[in-house]
């Protein structure tokens, strides 16, 4: 199996160093995988956007590599998904060991008839490689490696920014700015922003092995086993016979020695047993669960690392980052094409803030319980563990990192609240990300009903075509399910829907519910459109579009 | 008196009850951590009510402890 080869991005200098442009819309400072989705977002809806990384490569070693179902979703959105899931480790089930036993054993159990699944791993330099190739093709994108942004200022109506560069330095002023430079942001400490929060005092090795196993390709985790006692231990399969090993060291340990082969080795060697192995990568790691106060500070947008960092387990930094840069795209692509005032963009906070703290929240439970701080909640977590083998209720206490799910956003600020006597059954309501299902196209083949809500607005409506809105809305794209339309073959859209003739969903350019209707009025849906986009929509200038 | 332990999962939202019961713990020293266990056991013994569930959750928790 081929393995992967970093790129080498070379610095191309820019029009600003021979005194051209020094001006565009957008500027997305960090190429990491929050930035780099937010830049595709931008760019597939045909924002000029300048992405700036002080770096000439993709961020070495596996890094973040557990990718949600919704992240895919948001990547098959952007035309990536297929190469990532292609190249990943799809996987859907887990063990957890307790000493020398089994005590427990999930599956995600996921419904079928979804495009994406429910999570795969794959190295973060994968995700990155993936996402610089397709902003390569993207024209209104320009990436700009080893470029150090050194200075940024605030002012009422733009950003000025100093680009340092192999050839020298340049000024570049941006309506607005996406900060995704990771956990040491340099633009959270320009403006000065407190960042605080709680050290978790453990430390991780953290290894990618190379190594011919036959482990099945599920989640194994380790409380005090008989490899590491006293410790916990984490496996997972990557792509290219790589595999990732979490040991917890305890507080006390040397983090420079523990990083020194002959330390890693024999630890790996009693994990693993006599298989042979090759380490590519050691990390020792601490770490921390804090957030910004607010993730927009004027016309700086915070995304990812910047914004929040937070315990490992349940794999959602990563992913809460990729849902931070969906979240903000296309209100900030609205908002630049003069469609939708500035005031949309005070929803990223509304809506971003409490999906990161159910993150931080869930994310500092498992560890909790997976680094007991102080003899009684040790008492405990071994209490939880000896019950589970032979006792239900304690198997749903055993906490080894609960998986980063979708936020719903819920029916505040940009989503509408339904009407009861709509009486929509199951569990869906507005502000949920939309389900995949199957569909048939009219010419008979399958595809799935995500692909066809695209980015835009859309009116997702059984049976029949919506009334067509006043002149002067936003733009909607009608997805109808019919026969002769986008056919329903398993019935799953229906169902996951509650939908039958006359029922309507608004959906907003993230694929999240706006808003639905048992019988539709265009009044209604106007006036949802324009909650979900902000509230003050601008009537698009028709001189303007025809100049 | 017909016991029957249940030991289906029963907790709402089993992640923030044991939160609350690490956080019930919180500042205090071990032996004060055991006094408050064991007036934990002693309410909720005295709510449950039922001697023989009791004793199959005291059967229960003794299991594997001294073969």
């Amino acid at each position: 199996m081929s393995e992967f080869a970093y790129p080498k991005f070379t610095f191309q200098p820019p029009p600003e160093l021979s005194g051209k442009g020094g001006h565009v819309p957008v500027v997305v400072v960090g190429a990491g995988p929050s930035g780099l989705t937010a830049a595709l977002d931008l760019g597939k809806r045909g924002i000029p956007v300048v992405v700036l990384d002080d770096d000439d490569t993709v961020g070495v070693g596996s890094r973040a590599i557990c990718w949600s179902q919704r992240s895919l979703d948001i990547f098959d959105r952007l035309g990536v998904a297929d190469g990532l899931v292609d190249k990943g480790v799809t996987w859907q089930s887990g063990r957890v060991f307790f000493r020398d036993d089994e005590v427990y054993d999930f599956d995600l159990q996921r419904e079928g008839g979804q495009k994406m699944p429910a999570f795969i791993n794959l190295q973060q330099y994968y995700v990155e490689a993936a996402l610089v190739e397709a902003l390569q093709s993207c024209d209104s994108v320009d990436l700009r490696f080893l470029s150090s942004l050194t200075n940024l200022r605030q002012t009422p109506d733009g950003v000025d920014l100093t680009i340092t560069t192999p050839e020298g330095e340049y000024a570049l002023r941006a309506d607005y700015v996406i900060a995704a430079d990771g956990a040491n942001s340099f633009c959270r400490r320009s403006l000065g922003l407190a960042f605080d929060g709680k050290v978790f005092e453990d430390r991780f090795l953290i290894a990618d092995v190379k190594m011919r196993a036959d482990f099945p390709s599920e989640r194994r985790f380790w409380f005090d086993p008989p490899f590491h006692r006293g410790g916990s231990a984490l496996l997972h399969k990557q792509a290219d016979d790589f595999w990732r090993i979490d040991l917890q060291l305890g507080w006390q340990a040397d983090p420079e020695e523990e990083r020194k082969p002959e330390r890693v080795v024999p630890r790996l060697k009693a994990m693993l047993g006599d298989v042979p192995f090759e380490v590519q990568w050691v990390s020792v790691y601490t770490f921390q669960c804090r957030r910004l106060e607010r993730f927009r500070q004027g016309r700086v947008f915070f995304v990812g690392d910047s914004a929040h960092q937070m315990a490992p387990f349940g794999a959602r930094g990563g992913n809460g980052g990729l849902h931070d840069a969906d979240n903000l795209a296309w209100k900030l692509a609205l908002v630049v094409q003069g469609i939708a005032d500035d005031t949309l963009l005070d929803s990223y906070d509304l809506e971003r803030l409490p999906a990161t703290d159910a993150d931080i929240l869930h994310s500092t439970r498992s560890t909790e319980f997976i680094t007991p701080e102080g003899s009684v909640s040790a008492q405990f977590r071994d209490a939880v563990l000896a019950l589970a083998e032979r006792h239900g209720f304690a198997r749903e206490l055993v906490n080894s990192g609960r998986l980063s799910t979708p936020y719903w956003y819920g029916s505040q600020g940009l989503n509408s609240v339904d009407d009861p006597s709509d009486d929509f059954k199951g569990s869906l309501v507005p502000g949920a990300p939309c389900p995949d299902a199957p569909i048939t196209n009219p010419d008979g083949s399958r595809g799935w009903l995500l692909n066809h809500l695209g980015t835009d607005f859309s009116l997702l409506c059984f049976g029949a075509a919506p009334t067509s809105l006043p002149a002067g809305s936003l733009p909607v794209r009608p997805v109808v399910i019919r026969t002769d339309e986008l056919g329903d073959p398993d019935g799953l859209v229906s169902a996951r829907y509650d939908g039958y003739p006359g029922t309507t969903y608004l959906v907003r350019p993230d694929q999240h519910i706006a808003a639905r209707f048992r019988y539709a009025q265009a009044t209604d849906i106007q006036q949802a459109l324009e909650r979900a986009a902000g509230g003050l929509v601008k009537s698009p200038a028709p001189t303007a579009r025809e100049a | 008196m017909a016991g029957t332990l249940r030991t289906d999962l029963r907790l709402h939202d089993p992640d923030a009850f044991y939160q609350s019961l690490i956080d019930a713990h919180r500042g205090l020293t071990d032996d004060q951590s055991q006094q408050l266990n064991a007036r934990l056991i002693l309410l909720l013994a005295n709510h449950v009510g039922d001697r023989e569930i009791l004793a199959e959750a005291m059967a229960a928790a003794r299991d594997g402890l001294a073969d």
